[in-house]
């Protein structure tokens, strides 16, 4: 797309080329985004072999076991989310098209969380049962994960953004993200071990869904004065 | 609203001369005042009913803290100023007050986790506050990480302004999520010392502390930045003759 | 004096604690003005060349 296409075309248009496009690239790379789930699944698996196999005992450690492996491999995909249109110029191109950046960036992040965040959330009524947990849970474990990755991909984003291009990048970026992912693994686990004890997991819910709602308004607009400064 | 005092200070040579003249004076008084609160700390305040002797060290403890979270707003009050106004200046100072501020982060955790060991019985109890300060710490180490990771300087504090502006909008949230988290897994006894509840001759001192500490911050902060400033005006004219004067 | 040294027993809380403190402060004034001295000097050899170059 050169810079005079987009000119004539709505952002509402443009985004949803934009999804079209990541989706059918993303899909193309069935590794990239396999990948991150199966690190998922290893993560949780070594929960186990590292402590007690006894579900009864397991079923306390699980919602601390779930997120911390959410968050980890959610880590491990925020690289991607740039970097393919970082080095071939594509991401300059958006930048320099005139659209809001913070919009098309809103909606490469949806992509990326469509392949990596959501699957995590599919698979994790199998993980959370092998640690545990009692199928009456399975709901409120699954709206938990299904906010708190959706927050972790936004806020993984502006990251993606600032250490875009670097050396040793991947970690930096771990180091940056994980202190502001604190409030998601504090509500999220809270409300996974809530939801395990078959107990209301409303509060953390609702303070869970607000972080989502905060940092879909507000990443984007973050994320997009990131990439721009290491765009320059 | 005469705001010429803003874009003179922002103005490289003039911060450059100011801030030199302001120093010594913030030192000396940062001096005297430490001096002060020191002879109340660990002289006249009486001991605690509770605590005895042992809470004497809330006076190196708080303004420590309070130093740690004051470096983080200066740090993003001026990449905010850095970023919309384009100052070098500011960015020179919101590098500065980093590496001090992580410091007293290490210390504000330090000292807490020394006065937590005769409360406790333990080193670490993973209170609100002490574990809020160490999220902090991990953010003013991110922010460093980021920007030793840039090489050009302007991109470096660029980056990292939006960082520390992210930060800082999560603090509270941060803050809050721990408190809450906290409450939730009650049994040990908090890390407070209720300052409404301070007699003047243990409030006095810590006052003062905290005076001294404001005091030191902000000439630490000048020197620092002095250099930062240099740096980032390597090619400039006035640069020659700055250097040329002293 | 005794007392007051032994902190009413608290002396291996307090004492580290002022001691740690007094380091931080110490070693940070100590990074600041290593910090601009270099940079001073830094300036100062650019200046020298630059003379030079003219």
């Amino acid at each position: 797309m050169s810079a005079a296409d987009t000119r004539r075309v709505s952002s509402g248009r443009a985004g949803w080329l934009l999804v079209q496009r990541d989706l059918r690239l993303g899909l193309r790379r069935p590794g990239d985004w396999l990948q991150p789930l199966l690190f998922f699944l290893v993560v949780t698996t070594l929960f186990p072999l590292a402590t007690d196999p006894q579900l009864s005992r397991l079923r306390d450690i699980a919602p601390g076991a779930l997120w911390v492996a959410a968050l980890l491999s959610s880590l491990l995909a925020l690289e991607l989310l740039f970097r393919d249109d970082g080095q071939d110029g594509s991401l300059e191109q958006l930048a320099v098209s005139g659209l809001p950046l913070s919009w098309l960036l809103l909606a490469k992040t949806c992509v990326h969380w469509l392949l990596t965040g959501l699957p995590l959330v599919l698979v994790a009524p199998i993980v959370a049962t092998a640690l545990g947990a009692p199928y009456a849970a399975i709901p409120g474990i699954l709206a938990a994960l299904l906010l708190g990755s959706v927050a972790l991909s936004l806020i993984g984003a502006i990251g993606a953004g600032l250490t875009l291009g670097l050396r040793r990048g991947g970690v930096l970026l771990a180091l940056l993200v994980l202190p502001l992912a604190v409030p998601v693994l504090i509500f999220g686990a809270r409300a996974t071990a809530l939801a395990i004890a078959l107990e209301p997991m409303a509060a953390p819910m609702y303070l869970l869904g607000a972080l989502a709602v905060l940092s879909a308004t507000l990443a984007p607009f973050a994320a997009a004065a990131a990439v721009r400064i290491s765009l320059e | 609203m005469n705001w010429t005092w803003f874009h003179r200070l922002g103005s490289p040579p003039h911060f450059f001369r100011i801030a030199g003249k302001m120093v010594p004076w913030l030192a000396w008084l940062a001096a005297i005042a430490g001096a002060a609160g020191l002879v109340g700390a660990l002289g006249t305040a009486p001991p605690d009913y509770q605590q005895g002797e042992g809470y004497r060290i809330i006076f190196v403890h708080v303004p420590s803290a309070v130093l740690s979270t004051l470096a983080y707003a200066v740090m993003a009050a001026a990449a905010a100023v850095g970023l919309v106004w384009r100052m070098n200046v500011a960015h020179a100072i919101a590098a500065s007050s980093a590496a001090v501020g992580a410091w007293f982060t290490f210390v504000a955790l330090a000292t807490g986790s020394l006065w937590g060991r005769p409360m406790w019985g333990t080193y670490w109890e993973w209170d609100p506050r002490l574990t809020s300060e160490l999220v902090l710490l991990f953010l003013y180490l991110g922010y460093m990480g980021l920007r030793s990771a840039i090489d050009d300087t302007a991109r470096a504090d660029r980056a990292s302004a939006v960082l520390a502006l992210v930060g800082v909008i999560n603090l509270p949230i941060i803050h809050y999520s721990v408190d809450w988290w906290n409450s939730l897994h009650q049994g040990h006894t908090l890390l407070k010392f209720g300052k409404a509840s301070m007699p003047p001759s243990m409030l006095v001192p810590l006052l003062l502390m905290m005076l001294a500490f404001m005091l030191y911050f902000a000439a630490v902060l000048l020197v620092r930045a002095r250099g930062e400033v240099l740096r980032r005006e390597r090619n400039a004219r006035w640069v020659i003759e700055a250097i040329g004067a002293r | 004096m005794l007392h007051w040294l032994s902190m009413g027993g608290y002396w291996p809380y307090v004492w580290p604690s002022y001691a740690l403190t007094l380091c931080a402060v110490v070693l940070n004034i100590v990074l600041a003005r290593r910090a601009l001295r270099a940079a001073e000097g830094e300036a100062r050899r650019r200046a020298l060349t630059q003379r030079s170059d003219t």
